[in-house]
């Protein structure tokens, strides 16, 4: 087959959150744009992250929540027998949901005419790549090449991926529900799954390396998941390292070791590997273009340059938070500066969130660190059991509250955590105000429609202010 | 009367230290609000840091060469008012209470009181509502921000400072809680302390504009960078008195037949190299250097540079040693025209065997003309000024003009090249002795 060429102004690689981004304001702005992607368009974050696996669970707190209301029933809705569930149907649905988003992506950079090229790209150099699509090789040398490879989910040595070992890409296609599933790694990936698969009706077990779950949040925030799992039985091993499976007869066994010394086995359907993701680095040619790595990442500066000219990184590649948002905001920043516009990537926060039960968000500095930072602090708490909309929505009895942290000498809003049943969607006036530096004056003198979870924000900072009115 | 103490304010990202550069006041001086103090130096600029407030110096922090911590003691001011004992309190003073300077007020209030009992209760520095009442003390100290504080601005704030090239570090904002606001950015800018270039209204350009090199012009980089590189050149300038050929020139265009062309100093130099190159056949060849010959020529076919709206061309005169001035004058004319029109032939265009370039009317002094390859010699042609020269003793006013002119020196010595051109400026300084044999 004949080689094609391609010269173009602007090379995207990958065409996930970050990449997809970049190229549509590459596309805008004018400039000549291509976008390499072996895989459909969404990323990680759309085909097999982010959005499928809030498919799975939203229809596996659905069917939690008609389970409820078999037999005696609560809110006075009976249903005369349990649901029936079948996975498939649900990864069905999902699947259409991932679709129609996928086709959304491609029709966007179709609208911004940027040339698209399906094909796995391998670099030979800093600005120039192969990709083998169906048609043929289709060799591409751009002036700038912004790079937004990814991510790939961590896999441990002792826990191949394979028919019982799975990593979370597979969790979001099972044909069935597991009857025992082991999730080694309880961070949130690992928490948010396993806690699906729990309400779809697995017997779930967590296996984590540190004393805690969710490392990344502080004790307050966990709390309230810790008392779900409690609650709901949901098994977890602190301090205990996965150590292998075996199968015998068709069985499958979790071995583990804890830090005392005990030893445990697992009797499992599925075990799902959820140790965190590493930058994708390999097997594109990334050894061939001369740029510096920062440990595993790709090295950039706050304007995502990379350490060869008009190479610029993106997203998942050159560091944490490995988070979509981060990725889009960083690709649309780079299209910017290609175009010649003065950007930086400067944040005052990058906000994450959570879907376990129940959600958390957290934008900006805890309390802890805060303190860790320098700062003199005032903290206010406002529970969600005081909150008259939470409570109608049955999302006032998980311990959920709302917490706001400031300096102690300007009032200016240092960072914003919340727990609890539909708090993810909050996060957007918390991340809001913190950008535009608002003191805690600024929350508590904004009001707030009633009776809506958003009165909790307010509420919090009167609370820091010494004059909470509810609480 | 209070004290206040000014410390190295943080003036850049990064940045955790400065160098004292210079003083600009002494102990004693009255200085007033934004007079600059100091001149600090860190790795990245040299920085001009302004009194915060009206005041007498009373002490300066340091020598010039001392390095000052960002956020330690740079002078000590006497001021009106109390000093920064409770200015200080709200805003200057960084989180950790571990700071070694004396307090020169001793004041047993806890501190967060002291800082909400002035103004209004719950809102410790809103400048607007705390202003009347800190009158005597103007604004200095709630402008300063903390070391360690990263600007507080929106996004929009942030977006619009890049864009206009402001380093947020530098500024300080009135907003509340010092937050630098648009309206912060339109006085920075008014004020003329321009951070960045775009701060001029100049935008940078990005575009580039590809143009395929093809046809004439591909031909002419071909044939350029083939001369370059293979040819080693060297130039030879030479200045020539053209006072006596300008006044025959004159007369004889004054003089001329109506169907005789007007004479320019073309005709005139084709004669002399006519002339000359009897003596140093050499320059009037070509070099075939793959096969290792030079065809060295008994007439005189002259290349004439010719710049036309695809570029430059060379049309030739031939056998310019079989023509008078006026036919020559008469031929260089018809061969511009026709090269201009892009009318010239094959034949027109080639066959040269020594070639003359002109840009002396854009003027110029020297030139370093490239070989027409194959050929192995090329005269450019300067402009023609009138100047002071020095004729026995006496300065006179001359019209002269330089020749540069560039050799292959493969074929032709320096010493052949130097004898060449004198004998030309001996031709074209004696015109008579251009029309003898």
């Amino acid at each position: 087959m004949a080689t094609k060429s391609i010269n173009t102004k602007v090379l995207v690689v990958g065409a996930g959150p970050g990449g997809y981004v970049a190229a549509i304001r590459c596309g805008q702005l004018g400039l000549d744009t291509t976008i390499v992607e072996a895989d459909r368009h969404g990323g990680t974050c759309l085909i097999r992250g982010c959005i499928p696996s809030k498919a799975l669970i939203h229809a596996a707190s659905k069917l939690d929540d008609m389970r409820k209301h078999a037999g005696k029933g609560v809110l006075g809705i009976k249903l005369p027998q349990e649901p029936e569930f079948d996975l498939s149907g649900a990864v069905k649905w999902k699947d259409g949901v991932v679709d129609k988003l996928s086709r959304g992506v491609g029709s966007l950079l179709g609208r911004a005419k940027v040339r698209e090229v399906h094909g796995w790209a391998t670099f030979s150099d800093a600005k120039t790549c192969t990709v083998d699509t169906d048609e043929g090789e289709v060799t591409i040398h751009a002036e700038h090449v912004i790079l937004a490879n990814g991510s790939v989910a961590t896999e441990l040595p002792n826990l191949p991926f394979g028919e019982h070992v799975i990593s979370s890409a597979e969790a979001l296609n099972l044909p069935e529900v597991p009857k025992r599933l082991a999730v080694v790694g309880a961070g949130y990936i690992g928490l948010e799954l396993g806690i699906a698969y729990a309400k779809m009706g697995s017997t779930v077990t967590f296996v984590e390396a540190t004393d805690r779950i969710l490392p990344l949040y502080d004790a307050a925030l966990v709390r309230p998941v810790e008392q779900y799992l409690k609650k709901n039985k949901l098994k977890v091993h602190l301090s205990t390292k996965a150590q292998g499976v075996k199968v015998n007869k068709g069985v499958a066994t979790l071995s583990a070791k804890s830090d005392h010394g005990d030893d445990l086995n697992i009797k499992v359907d599925k075990v799902l590997v959820t140790v965190g993701r590493k930058p994708n680095t390999q097997g594109w040619g990334l050894e061939n273009m001369p740029v510096d790595m920062d440990g595993p990442f790709v090295k950039v500066d706050e304007q995502c340059r990379t350490s060869v000219s008009k190479v610029w990184a993106i997203g998942d590649l050159v560091g944490e938070p490995m988070l979509a948002h981060k990725g889009s905001a960083q690709g649309e920043m780079v299209a910017e500066i290609i175009a010649g516009q003065r950007r930086a990537f400067e944040p005052v926060a990058i906000p994450a969130v959570c879907f376990t039960e129940p959600e958390i968000i957290g934008v900006g500095l805890s309390p802890d660190e805060a303190k860790a930072a320098g700062y003199e602090t005032k903290v206010g708490n406002f529970p969600l059991a005081a909150n008259g909309r939470a409570l109608s929505m049955e999302a006032g009895a998980d311990g959920g509250f709302v917490r706001i942290t400031a300096r102690a000498d300007n009032h200016v809003i240092l960072g914003i955590h919340a727990v609890g049943k539909h708090v993810s969607e909050l996060s957007g006036e918390f991340i809001h105000a913190l950008e535009m530096g608002s003191r805690l004056e600024d929350v508590a003198g904004t009001i707030h429609v009633h009776p809506t979870m958003t009165e909790a924000f307010p509420e919090s900072a009167l609370s820091a202010l010494g004059h909470a009115i509810h609480a | 009367m209070g004290t206040y103490v000014f410390k190295l304010p943080d003036i850049g990202e990064g940045i955790a230290e400065a160098e004292i550069a210079e003083w600009r006041v002494a102990v004693g001086d009255m200085v007033e609000e934004d007079q600059p103090i100091v001149d600090m130096l860190t790795d990245k600029a040299a920085v001009e840091v302004p009194a915060p407030t009206d005041g007498k110096i009373v002490k300066l922090h340091g020598e010039p060469g001392d390095m000052v911590p960002v956020s330690s003691a740079l002078i000590t001011m006497e001021v009106e008012g109390d000093g920064n004992a409770i200015d200080a309190d709200v805003d200057i003073r960084p989180a950790e209470e571990a700071d070694p300077e004396p307090d020169p007020e001793p004041d047993t209030q806890p501190k967060a009181e002291s800082a909400q009992e002035p103004s209004a209760p719950a809102v410790p520095d809103q400048k607007p509502a705390s202003k009347p009442a800190q009158k005597p003390s103007r604004k200095p100290a709630g402008r300063t921000r903390p070391a360690g504080d990263k600007p507080l601005a929106s996004p929009a704030v942030r977006r619009r400072a890049r864009d206009e090239g402001i380093r947020l570090a530098y500024l300080q904002g009135t907003g509340p809680a010092g937050q630098i606001t648009h309206a912060d950015l339109d006085e920075h800018l008014a004020s003329g302390q321009i951070a960045g270039p775009a701060a001029t209204g100049l935008v940078q350009k990005t575009g580039v504009e590809d143009i395929k090199i093809i046809g004439i012009r591909r031909k002419i980089a071909e044939r350029m960078q083939d001369a370059k590189q293979r040819i080693p050149h060297f130039a030879y300038v030479e200045e020539i008195d053209l006072t006596e050929l300008e006044a025959l020139r004159k007369h004889m265009n004054t003089n001329r037949r109506d169907d005789q062309p007007k004479l320019t100093l073309l005709p005139f130099l084709m004669k002399a190299i006519v002339q000359a190159v009897p003596h140093y056949p050499q320059v009037n060849s070509n070099y075939d250097d793959a096969a290792g010959v030079v065809h060295q020529f008994e007439g005189v076919h002259i290349g004439i540079a010719t710049q036309t709206k695809v570029g430059l061309t060379v049309p030739v005169v031939r056998h310019a040693e079989a023509r008078d001035m006026w036919d020559s004058a008469a031929e260089v004319k018809r061969l511009a025209d026709a090269a201009r029109a892009g009318q010239a032939t094959k034949d027109e265009l080639s066959g040269s065997t020594i070639t003359i370039t002109s840009l002396g009317a854009l003027g110029g002094i020297v030139t370093t003309p490239v070989i027409n390859s194959p050929e192995v010699a090329i005269i450019g042609v300067n402009k023609l000024v009138e100047k002071p020269v020095v004729i026995d003793g006496q300065i006179a006013i001359r019209k002269t003009m330089n020749l540069s002119s560039s050799f292959d020196h493969r074929i032709v010595d320096g010493y052949d090249a130097a004898l060449f051109i004198q004998k030309i400026k001996g031709l074209l300084e004696f015109p008579a002795t251009l029309f003898t044999s």
